[in-house]
């Protein structure tokens, strides 16, 4: 199979009275690498569940190369699935798990795993894979997500107790692997700033609805924050709609949805107040946060006298 | 490497031409692929396509089938111009701006000019 388009629409998920998935419409092009967005609890792994087939999907449109990934063979030989809370039995060392996930992948390449265990420092005797700390866990994940060759890698948050170093690994060898094989790649992330020059595009979910599904590039016209003494900032927020205010003492900064424009800038000038575009991951904070997430206080003063 | 507020393959292009006009890449031969320009920065191949496709359109670059992408005849020169109708308003201007709100009278800014100029 080639690097599969996965294809969304309509998808929508209730459990019980918690909505997981509302509507949920989208496309990640084949052979992209494409990051999913949002707040825990968004439906991030719900979503990824139903791109996967190990949920069924029962209101909407899930295709994978224009199958439905649930209980179809084809489908799930063409995919990888790394999510943070695998399980490997009790027994298993680093060879038996690599041996399961190679029975599994078709594509595997030996070499590439044996090149990925060295690079992150896998233990290859001791311990057993179970006691595996969180971050050589997440590296097991990456080995095997990369190594499987997988023309559609879904990674769920794969940087989990993973250190800059082996990070910054993980992202060389995905590009140099994603240029290699022709591969579809998304992946779920919170180090939203860290990963974003790896996407080319990005879908943000928020309480199970998409908020935002383009170019990374774009996401500076999702919304901006204004900064400065809280009269002015006050002032410059009558009519608008604040996502978040954060004011300490005599300063503050509110983050409002959209671009800066020419008006908002001359606004701010006349306001006495700085505008600056929110970085992606500014706002998706900013998009996803409610009015209880709203921080002020005063300022803490020695001696207590004001 | 990047900053937050600009797109990063404009970023990525404007540092390929400044490559140009310093000569890191002479007219006539090839700038870095964008496998490699994407490997080396961490970023998305289709941004580092991205960057290299604005400078082709700029023609700064021209596509050599099976070989790569390689700096156009007169680039640097294009290049040249382009930047020097862009230093008054990038330089000058800002210049007498500060120098205006510190009160920097223009015979000083002169006197300074000259003297760095020796240096």
């Amino acid at each position: 199979m080639n690097a599969p388009e996965i294809v969304v629409q309509g998808l929508s998920r209730h459990y019980g009275n918690v909505v997981a998935l509302d509507d949920v419409s989208f496309t990640v092009p084949a052979g992209s690498i494409v990051g999913l967005l949002g707040r825990n609890g968004a439906g991030k792994t719900t979503l990824m569940g139903h791109i996967t087939g190990q949920i069924r999907t029962t209101k909407g449109k899930v295709t994978v190369g224009g199958k439905t990934p649930f209980e179809n063979s084809e489908v799930q030989e063409s995919l990888v699935f790394i999510r943070d809370n695998q399980r490997y039995p009790d027994d298993y060392k680093l060879k038996h798990a690599l041996r399961a996930a190679k029975a599994f992948h078709p594509e595997w390449d030996d070499a590439l795993a044996e090149e990925l265990v060295d690079v992150f420092r896998l233990p290859r005797k001791k311990p057993v894979v179970k006691k595996f700390s969180r971050g050589q866990l997440s590296a097991l994940g990456i080995v095997i997500g990369l190594a499987s060759k997988a023309p559609l890698s879904i990674f769920d948050e794969p940087y989990l107790g993973l250190d800059a170093t082996a990070r910054q690994k993980f992202y060389d060898v995905l590009i140099r692997e994603f240029h290699k094989t022709e591969r579809t790649v998304f992946l779920s992330t919170h180090l939203i700033d860290e990963m974003a020059p790896l996407l080319e595009h990005v879908i943000v979910l928020e309480k199970g609805k998409k908020i935002f599904d383009g170019s990374a590039e774009n996401a500076g016209n999702l919304a901006y924050a204004a900064a400065g003494m809280s009269p002015a900032v006050e002032k410059f927020a009558v009519g608008k709609t604040a996502l978040t205010k954060h004011q300490i003492g005599s300063l503050a900064s509110f983050t409002f949805a959209g671009a800066i424009t020419d008006e908002i800038r001359a606004e701010a000038k006349a306001a006495g107040v700085e505008v600056s575009a929110a970085t992606l991951q500014q706002a998706v904070s900013a998009l996803g946060a409610d009015d209880s997430d709203d921080f002020e206080e005063t300022p803490y003063r020695k001696g207590g006298k004001r | 490497m990047f900053e937050a507020e600009t797109p990063i393959y404009l970023q990525l292009a404007a540092q390929i031409s400044e490559g140009i006009l310093r000569g890191d890449y002479p007219e006539g031969t090839a700038v870095p692929s964008t496998n490699e320009l994407a490997s080396f920065y961490r970023i998305n191949p289709a941004t580092a396509g991205k960057a290299v496709n604005a400078l082709v359109d700029d023609g700064l670059l021209r596509k050599v089938r099976g070989l790569g992408m390689y700096v156009t005849e007169g680039a640097q020169v294009s290049l040249k111009s382009k930047r020097k109708k862009e230093f008054i308003d990038k330089f000058v201007n800002p210049l007498l701006e500060e120098a205006n709100r510190l009160g920097i009278t223009e015979s000083e800014i002169y006197e300074h000019i000259k003297k760095e100029g020796k240096k």
